[in-house]
């Protein structure tokens, strides 16, 4: 369904969405300060840092949730925050923090949602609406719940639905604030291996913040590491994520293991033995 | 408008708008039926549809009866569609003209200019009523935002009480200070639908209209607004333009409807929320419906108004209350 814009990239090779030299914040005082990065395109980047580094806010302003106030978001050649919203909405979609269905929507049509950017005032429902709702609530596996109320949901099933809604809307790239926090451990690598299969199989570009530090380990293409509004550190998780950066960034003290299974780095914090005195 | 992928879309849903409207018919015609002299339905249709202005009976209704009820369709539909679209916008399910000062806004406007100032002549009533209803909506916001924890569903309905009070006191300071004059207004104020202010009804007919236009042409994007500003941007939605229109489109629906009838608190709580059993959660339902049912709600409580102790009549602003009160109550417990 993407291949048209997939040739596109082929020719143009520069990544779709790019971040330059962007500064913001709320209000006057920037939380983010003149931050670059290149998103590769059909890859999951993940963005970690500790609490109030500004991870987020670099997210909602690459979704023009938030205005730059200094530097530019370029999405395929053009600054983002300059495009109709509408243009910008087929292009990239954005699942922010937490967020909340009326009481009483149903799922599906809390997924027909998605579909607001390619409709108009003429065309308001066609059959390719239908069917990207469809294939969204499939691809999320929320077909089961269809009819049901979202607020009648658990926690990750509700998330599920939130993925179909930013599936639905069909965009190449795909923004989220967030979207493991509160769930149990499993249903979060449930989401994750999900946003993987959107990736590396749809060849979608998806971006993400995250908390869980060894979840993004595991799954991340390129991970991104913010301090203090500045980015610290970017590379595959390889050789982004180290015991030196881990340090460095959220101040943790921890061993790097290598889990045989998948080859991919896991963080151990180190706690301090208990002493003989604490035993007794 | 809606399409084959939302839910209930079987043969009874597409009947669905057929029999409402039906059920609208008939509480048109039972109101005009109903009166001091009780003219069989029959009649009604008649002078409706073959009007003989020899026949008593047909002056009555198209004369006298027909404003009144034409008055509380628009009214009723006016409240509705104005609530509903603050319950979405605000994410509060309490937001509502009354509750939140919108109609004691506009009354005060309408109490200052006509009755005090004795400057606003019939045209501009609604532009008075708009602007009350504007500068009342405004400092109730700013109350509750300056509140610890910003303007929560619980601020907002504090704050819309105490500018209530406090306007509704300058109210009645001015009716008493100048009784004949607020002859008129003081039944007015109570909300009613008395007295054939059929002229005030064709000078609010165009906002009204305005008002409707935009928000059933907005209805659809007030379902991703009510699930946050962020996922509404998220979807290519220009919010601040959206919510300006939204705005224009609350303050005309209750400066209207203030203009015709007064302040009828609690019919934008009651109708939406008794929609939203019925119809679901999405706008695109819950926006007309509230009209045609806020329409046919209003019909029924004049009804009301007008029988529960004939002779005597009793303002229908004094029923939505009586009506809405404990709606609101249940509301409360329920959803906050």
């Amino acid at each position: 369904m993407n291949v048209p814009n997939r040739n596109m990239i082929d020719q143009n090779r520069r990544p779709r969405l790019v971040v330059e030299r962007v500064s913001s914040g709320y209000g006057s005082t920037p939380i983010v300060r003149d931050v670059s990065l290149a998103i590769p395109d059909a890859a999951l980047t993940i963005l970690v840092g500790p609490n109030g580094c500004g991870k987020s806010t670099l997210l909602k302003t690459m979704a023009r949730v938030l205005p730059a106030s200094g530097g530019r978001v370029v999405l395929d050649g053009r600054p983002v925050h300059g495009m109709p919203t509408r243009d910008v909405a087929r292009r990239l979609a954005l699942l922010p923090q937490g967020p909340v269905a009326p009481e009483g929507l149903s799922v599906r049509e809390l997924v027909a949602q998605g579909r607001y950017p390619h409709q108009t005032l003429l065309r308001q429902w066609s059959r390719a609406d239908a069917r990207a709702v469809e294939a969204a609530m499939e691809a999320a596996d929320v077909v089961r719940f269809a009819d049901r109320p979202v607020s009648d949901l658990s926690g990750g099933q509700r998330q599920r639905c939130w993925m179909a809604m930013v599936l639905a809307q069909e965009t190449d790239i795909i923004l989220l604030d967030e979207p493991t926090t509160f769930l149990d451990l499993k249903v979060q690598v449930d989401l994750m291996r999900l946003l993987r299969r959107i990736a590396q199989e749809d060849g979608r570009t998806v971006v993400m913040v995250l908390h869980e530090l060894n979840v993004a380990a595991a799954f991340a293409d390129l991970l991104v590491m913010m301090r203090g509004g500045r980015l610290v550190a970017q590379g595959p998780v390889g050789t982004a994520f180290t015991a030196g950066a881990l340090r460095e960034v959220f101040g943790l003290e921890a061993s790097v293991l290598t889990d045989p299974a998948s080859g991919r780095p896991v963080c151990v914090p180190l706690v301090a033995p208990r002493m003989a005195v604490a035993a007794e | 408008m809606t399409g084959p992928i939302l839910p209930r879309r079987g043969p009874a849903s597409r009947a669905a708008p057929l029999a409402g409207l039906a059920v609208l018919a008939l509480a048109f015609v039972w109101h005009v039926s109903v009166g001091a002299r009780p003219i069989p339905p029959g009649i009604v249709a008649e002078a409706l549809l073959a009007f003989d202005a020899d026949v008593l009976d047909h002056v009555v209704i198209v004369d006298l009866r027909l404003p009144r009820a034409l008055c509380a369709v628009l009214v009723g539909a006016a409240l509705s569609v104005a609530g509903a679209l603050m319950q979405g916008v605000t994410r509060n399910p309490l937001a509502e003209p009354g509750l939140l000062g919108l109609l004691i806004g506009a009354s005060f406007a309408v109490v200052l200019f006509v009755g005090v100032l004795g400057i606003a002549p019939p045209a501009m009533i609604p532009l008075v009523a708009a602007l009350g209803a504007t500068g009342a909506a405004a400092a109730v916001w700013g109350i509750a935002a300056a509140a610890p924890g910003g303007a929560t569903p619980l601020t907002l309905i504090l704050a819309g009480a105490a500018i209530t009070a406090f306007l509704g006191a300058l109210v009645t300071v001015a009716t008493l200070l100048d009784e004949r004059s607020f002859e008129e207004l003081r039944v007015w104020l109570t909300g009613s639908l008395a007295g054939g202010r059929l002229d005030q009804a064709l000078w609010a007919l165009p906002w009204l209209v305005a008002g409707l236009a935009v928000a059933l042409g907005a209805a659809r994007q007030v379902t991703a607004l009510a699930m946050g500003d962020e996922t509404a941007i998220g979807l290519g939605m220009d919010v601040g333009r959206l919510k300006a229109r939204l705005l224009f489109a609350v303050v005309a629906l209750t400066a209207s409807a203030v203009a015709i009838a007064g302040p009828m608190g609690f019919v934008g709580l009651v109708v939406p929320h008794a929609v939203r059993l019925f119809a679901g959660q999405d706008y695109r339902r819950v926006v007309p419906w509230s009209a045609l049912a806020g329409a046919a709600y209003l019909l029924v409580v004049d009804i009301a108004a007008r029988m529960v102790l004939a002779p005597v009549e009793i303002s229908t602003g004094l029923v939505t209350a009586l009506l809405g009160a404990p709606i609101f109550v249940w509301l409360v417990r329920a959803r906050l």
